[in-house]
């Protein structure tokens, strides 16, 4: 397990902030994923020892929650609300126009791993229709029209990602939204 | 009846919310009498702030509306175990976004409001479990919550009284059925989020780590704020009878300004809000179906009229867009209120689409563990798929009905009749729509032309 000191310290205090360890389960899954992308078998072992709990117990939350992945992901993760607010407002083509923009289909990853497209359910922002979640960045108001504008952004993103691998910043005060 | 006048805004939980230049730290929280409210109820009883909550008559923002104070009469207080808070911040129902709000531009008032209430029932442990893509809002309520704590408001001897709490967060990861309050214990215990059996898992009584637990709504903790601020018989002013306070709408779909609208219980109808607030539908259209309060809650079809008694004897007869803006009177036409987040679909909506639309998500969102909704959600999410891509029968519209009254009342938690609501309220009053469009299949029409496509 390689996990910088950092997120190994968050873990810690994590755990300390429930009165029962296993309450940690999916903060810490959450910590291990933003760092090293997704959750291995190895990791979801090295969780279960950490919390004292069975591997199964570790494994069955992983696969319950679509949140939490085994396999690891484009470098950039676009989803794309599918439900019923943002599907008024055009969202089904809004993802055809990325999904051909970005060249990869929904569901999938990018032959050039840079990008994964997927649908999800509301994301509780429906006001502003259709919306589209670029890692942890909310995107309003992507009408099928908009799309190609968010697409060139993404394709940014990814670049960016590629160059600066080793030195991410960290996230800023939070803006309100997004 | 077309209103062209918009109605008053009654903005008491979103006084702060978009005002130019409030900001989103305690600072300027404080400088708008922030946890002023907090400090004032840290010197009364608990048991009298409780009181107070019972005499608002504040009904809880998270669906099912059922009174605040009520429900914390029900806490096991004998037990001696410990007493847990817990803020629902999952805002999983689609159409909902009222919570965002509050968690993104106003974190200060969600936390002052959950002190108070778990002071208020003696808890010594607050949590606040938000839903895993408000990943941004996570980070807000974490700074908000140091900021707090370092002016004392969280954690030991707030206030400088002798009570002390602290707030834990625990994000989700993406399961709406974690919304569902057993269902969010369960995964705050660190496991999949199966509802429990009530009873005996009355979270009252049984709740997180088998102890006493209180789960209430985002929006829910800031009236408790307001109705301490206020008394409880003042705070019973506001509203009507029966549904006091405020609502906030978050209108979404197809009207040329959709957003959030905060009004005064019964104090107008949804054409004021609709026409009024939210400016109408788009040009050259006409409404079709509104669903009131969140996907869950029945739709309405506009021109079904809906007629009564009310609970004096008045007789009424209402369209939708006379219907008073209440619990009560949402109830009298056969929906709820919900969590006001309407969802509205003009002309241009392909009904059968719609309905396939909310049949996948409920279809993904069923946690599996009962034989109705597991198998009948994802029986219904099929035979709307196959509907719309052209291969379906006449029989099947009465069907999807039946599959729909087998599963309501049969199963663990309300995701049962989440699944059956929208099926049992669409399929009577679209028949003819499904009907019209099982025979158009044949020529190859996939979804009306006019609007876009729904699946
Ligand atoms: C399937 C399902 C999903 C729910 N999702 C939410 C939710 O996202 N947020 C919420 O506050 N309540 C949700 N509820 C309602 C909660 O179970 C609970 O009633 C509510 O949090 C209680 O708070 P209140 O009394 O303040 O309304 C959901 C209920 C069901 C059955
Ligand atoms: S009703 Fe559905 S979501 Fe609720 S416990 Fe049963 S299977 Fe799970
Ligand atoms: S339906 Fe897309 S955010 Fe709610």
């Amino acid at each position: 397990m390689n996990l910088s000191a950092e997120t190994l310290e968050k873990i810690d205090a994590t755990i300390a902030q429930f009165p029962q360890k296993r309450s940690a389960t999916l903060p810490i899954l959450h910590l291990i994923q933003e760092e090293l992308g997704h959750l291995s078998l190895e990791t979801q072992e090295w969780v279960a020892e950490k919390l004292g709990v069975q591997p199964i117990q570790i494994r069955e939350v992983v696969t319950f929650y679509p949140m939490y992945r085994e396999e690891p992901i484009g470098k950039v993760h676009v989803k794309v609300c599918r439900t019923l607010s943002c599907a008024l407002s055009g969202a089904y083509k809004t993802c055809e126009k990325l999904e051909e923009k970005l060249n990869c289909k929904r569901g999938k990853t990018s032959a050039d791993g840079n990008y994964t497209i997927e649908f999800v359910e509301c994301i509780a922002c429906c006001g502003s229709a259709p919306v589209v979640q670029v890692d942890d960045k909310l995107y309003e108001n992507v009408k099928p029209e908009g799309a190609e504008e968010l697409a060139e952004e993404i394709k940014k993103m990814a670049a960016a990602e590629a160059t600066n691998a080793a030195e991410t910043p960290q996230p800023q005060t939070p803006a309100y939204f997004g | 009846m077309i209103q062209k006048k918009p109605p008053e805004e009654f903005r008491l939980i979103y006084k702060n919310v978009d005002v130019d230049g409030y900001t989103i730290d305690i600072d300027c929280y404080r400088k708008h009498d922030g946890y002023k409210i907090l400090e004032k109820a840290i010197k009364e009883k608990p048991e009298d702030l409780r009181q107070e909550v019972l005499n608002s008559g504040v009904r809880g923002r998270g669906g099912a509306g059922f009174p605040t104070g009520m429900k914390w009469k029900f806490v096991d207080r004998k037990s001696g175990k410990p007493i847990y808070v817990v803020c629902n911040a999952d805002e999983s129902e689609p159409g909902t976004y009222k919570d965002r709000q509050i968690i993104y531009k106003d974190p200060h008032q969600l936390i002052e409001g959950i002190m108070i209430s778990a002071f208020a029932n003696n808890a010594a442990q607050a949590f606040i479990y938000i839903r895993g893509e408000f990943i941004n809002g996570a980070r807000i309520l974490e700074r908000a919550i140091d900021e707090a704590r370092k002016a004392g408001f969280v954690g030991k001897n707030i206030c400088g009284s002798e009570y002390s709490c602290e707030i834990a967060i625990c994000r989700g990861a993406g399961a709406y059925i974690c919304g569902e309050e057993t269902g969010l214990i369960e995964s705050l215990e660190g496991k999949r989020g199966y509802p429990r059996i009530k009873p005996p898992y009355f979270p009252a009584v049984l709740g997180l780590y088998q102890c006493p637990t209180i789960v209430n709504n985002v929006e829910t903790f800031c009236h408790v704020k307001h109705v301490i601020d206020r008394g409880g018989e003042e705070y019973a002013k506001i509203g009507i009878k029966g549904d006091s306070g405020t609502h906030i709408w978050g209108v979404s779909g197809h009207v040329q300004r959709p957003g959030y609208y905060e009004l005064e219980a019964g104090s107008c109808t949804f054409g004021d809000l609709l026409y009024g607030l939210c400016g109408g539908p788009l040009p050259g259209r006409k409404f079709k179906a509104l669903i009131p309060g969140g996907s869950s809650t029945k739709i309405l079809r506009f021109g079904e009229r809906f007629e009564g008694k009310l609970p004096d004897g008045t007789p009424f007869d209402w369209a939708v867009e006379d219907i008073p803006l209440d619990a009560n009177s949402i109830g009298l036409c056969g929906t709820f209120l919900g969590t006001g987040g309407s969802i509205v679909m003009d002309d241009s909506t392909d009904m059968l689409e719609a309905l396939a639309n909310l049949n996948a998500f409920y279809g993904h969102e069923s946690c599996g563990q009962c034989t109705p909704c597991r198998e009948g959600s994802l029986w219904l999410q099929k035979m709307t798929g196959r509907m719309c891509s052209g291969s379906a029968r006449e029989e099947d519209v009465p069907l999807l009905k039946d599959i729909a009254d087998q599963v309501a009342g049969r199963t663990i938690c309300a995701h049962g009749e989440a699944v059956a609501w929208p099926v049992q309220s669409a399929v009577p009053k679209f028949k003819d729509e499904y009907l019209e469009k099982i025979k158009n299949q044949a020529s190859g029409q996939r979804f009306n032309p006019a609007g876009y496509p729904l699946i």
